[in-house]
């Protein structure tokens, strides 16, 4: 019940902040939700099944490219968001297939290398995907359920929603007998053998979903904010929601979120006193490894707060 | 009943069992004896399907175990309690009991009778399995593999280090499971333990069977013990 009125309370909080927010922090939150859904992908596969991986920008990045292109060649933003979707579902599913085969560093580097080989070809396709310099996605095409994406309200009214959904979908998620397998799994895979779970399907299954949020994410950025690119499947891009994760909580449904939304308002304030704010950040999470391992709500529930979902 | 004939296996090209025949009958205690090295966890993972196969047969009634995947033995009512126990230390007691329910139908009855077994995990149940005693966690680690409901459960040396009032708590729960019909394979070193609760004694050595007795003939200071495990 706590956990119930927790999520509720905080979706308000959002809602309401839609309204108090000046135009410069309302487009800042539409980033940091939009980011945060993408967070709570990657904390499906690594905060509750222990999946480290370091190549979720291609997932991030084939739903944008899937949704953008769809755009460009006519197709409206509705479908075009179930495009990405799928994309993101797909690219994980095919690439799972073949990084479940390894583990731990192994599943990192393997993880690493689509990644890369897929972003290296959307630039050797430039022609099509629009390359390192992208393409912009025309303002008369980004309109959803009659909402104009291009106005300030619409977008963050639109990334509140998608976010809210995944959110809870999250919590349903790993409150569910399937969770509770993701969490065996990441606690120890032989014993959830020994006991009668499969690990392949069950990480496969988790790294399928991980990619339908990453997807969804990634198309919802390129048509909140008008523009897809190649530069969004670098490795930065697999990095971010791993950090967002780590400094939130892995393994918990609250984390992704605080973690991307700390993450921004440390570069944006970081940005006002240094000419290398990423210098900041590092320093930062450097003493939230040493001091919080468990990141803020993962080291909370630990010191006391064990409700927290 | 679990029927295992000529089993040949080991790890990789490995051979450590050679032709190894074994019978587990419903309600009936099958101690494994042996010196370190003779094979008797290997023969417990072996069950399991965890080791490779390279000849004989496992079959749980008419079942063929042999050529399972490892994950679906459990499914087929096989429990398993390997030793140091091997629970999920973070999560609740509640929790690594949920995880062993999932794996079949999840009968809240199930549980249930599981905790009316382990009284003591009752008062657990929000505890993580890591902070519990040594006693404690081998009760959890006994109870997780029941939520499986399992015909036949395989236990290696669930006494390993316990204290002696543990020691009977967990027999009494091994005479309870053989009263309710449950098949039992016991890998055990106490030779007291053994002629407590067992109905048939084998001895293995050099990863074959050396020899099987009723353990009603048997007493401490047995021939047999001295041979094969050097008491």
């Amino acid at each position: 019940m706590k956990a119930l009125v927790l999520h509720l309370a905080v979706l308000a909080a959002l809602a309401a902040m839609g309204f108090l927010l000046p135009p410069y922090h309302h487009g800042m939150m539409a980033r940091v939700l939009v980011m945060a859904v993408f967070a709570i992908g990657y904390n499906i596969a690594f905060g509750y099944t222990g999946l480290l991986s370091l190549g979720h920008a291609l997932h991030f990045c084939a739903g944008m490219m899937a949704c953008g292109i769809a755009m460009r060649e006519g197709v409206a933003a509705g479908p075009a968001l179930l495009l990405g979707l799928a994309a993101g579902g797909v690219t994980a599913l095919a690439t799972g297939l073949l990084a479940l085969r390894t583990a731990g560093v192994s599943f990192m580097i393997v993880t690493l290398m689509f990644a890369q080989a897929f972003h290296l070809a959307l630039l050797y396709y430039g022609g099509f995907t629009g390359g390192d310099e992208g393409f912009p996605l025309p303002g008369a095409a980004r309109r959803l359920f009659g909402l104009d994406l291009t106005q300030a309200g619409p977008r963050y009214a639109v990334a509140l929603v998608l976010f809210g959904l995944v959110l809870l979908a999250q919590w349903g998620l790993v409150s569910s007998r399937f969770g509770r397998s993701l969490i065996a799994m990441r606690e120890n895979e032989e014993r959830s053998r020994m006991l009668g779970y499969n690990p392949f399907t069950t990480k496969l299954a988790a790294l399928v979903i991980s990619g339908l949020c990453a997807g969804i994410a990634g198309a919802a950025y390129g048509v909140l904010f008008g523009y897809v690119g190649a530069s969004f499947g670098t490795t930065q891009y697999s990095i971010l929601p791993m950090l967002y994760v780590l400094l939130g909580g892995a393994g918990t449904t609250l984390g992704p979120l605080l973690g991307a939304g700390l993450m921004a308002w440390l570069i944006d304030a970081a940005s006002g006193l240094t000419d290398s704010p990423l210098a900041v950040i590092g320093v930062t999470l450097i003493g939230l490894v040493v001091f919080a391992p468990r990141g803020i709500l993962g080291t909370l529930r630990q010191r006391g707060l064990k409700w927290l979902p | 009943m679990l029927r295992i004939e000529g089993l040949t296996a080991g790890y990789g090209d490995k051979i450590v069992l050679r032709g190894v025949d074994l019978r587990a009958e419903p309600g009936h205690v099958t101690c494994v004896m042996g010196r370190n090295g003779a094979g008797k966890t290997t023969l417990l993972r072996s069950i399991m399907g965890q080791t490779r196969r390279h000849a004989g047969i496992i079959h749980l009634n008419a079942t063929p175990l042999h050529d399972l995947p490892a994950h679906e033995v459990p499914r087929h009512g096989i429990g398993y309690v390997p030793q140091g126990r091997r629970l999920f230390g973070p999560l609740s007691v509640a929790e690594n009991l949920e995880i062993g329910l999932m794996v079949r139908a999840h009968d809240p009855a199930t549980r249930e009778r599981v905790l009316t077994l382990f009284p003591r995990l009752r008062e657990r149940l929000d505890q993580p399995a890591g902070t519990l005693s040594g006693g404690e966690q081998q009760m959890l680690a006994l109870a997780r593999a029941l939520c499986l409901e399992p015909a036949v459960l395989l236990l290696d040396e669930p006494t390993e280090g316990l204290q002696p009032s543990m020691i009977r708590l967990i027999r009494d729960s091994v005479t309870t499971l053989k009263a309710a019909g449950v098949a039992i394979v016991l890998v055990e070193q106490r030779v007291e333990a053994v002629l407590s609760i067992a109905d048939t004694v084998v001895f293995m050595a050099q990863g074959q069977i050396a020899e099987t007795l009723p353990a009603a003939g048997l007493t401490p200071d047995a021939e047999p013990f001295r041979r094969h495990i050097g008491i």
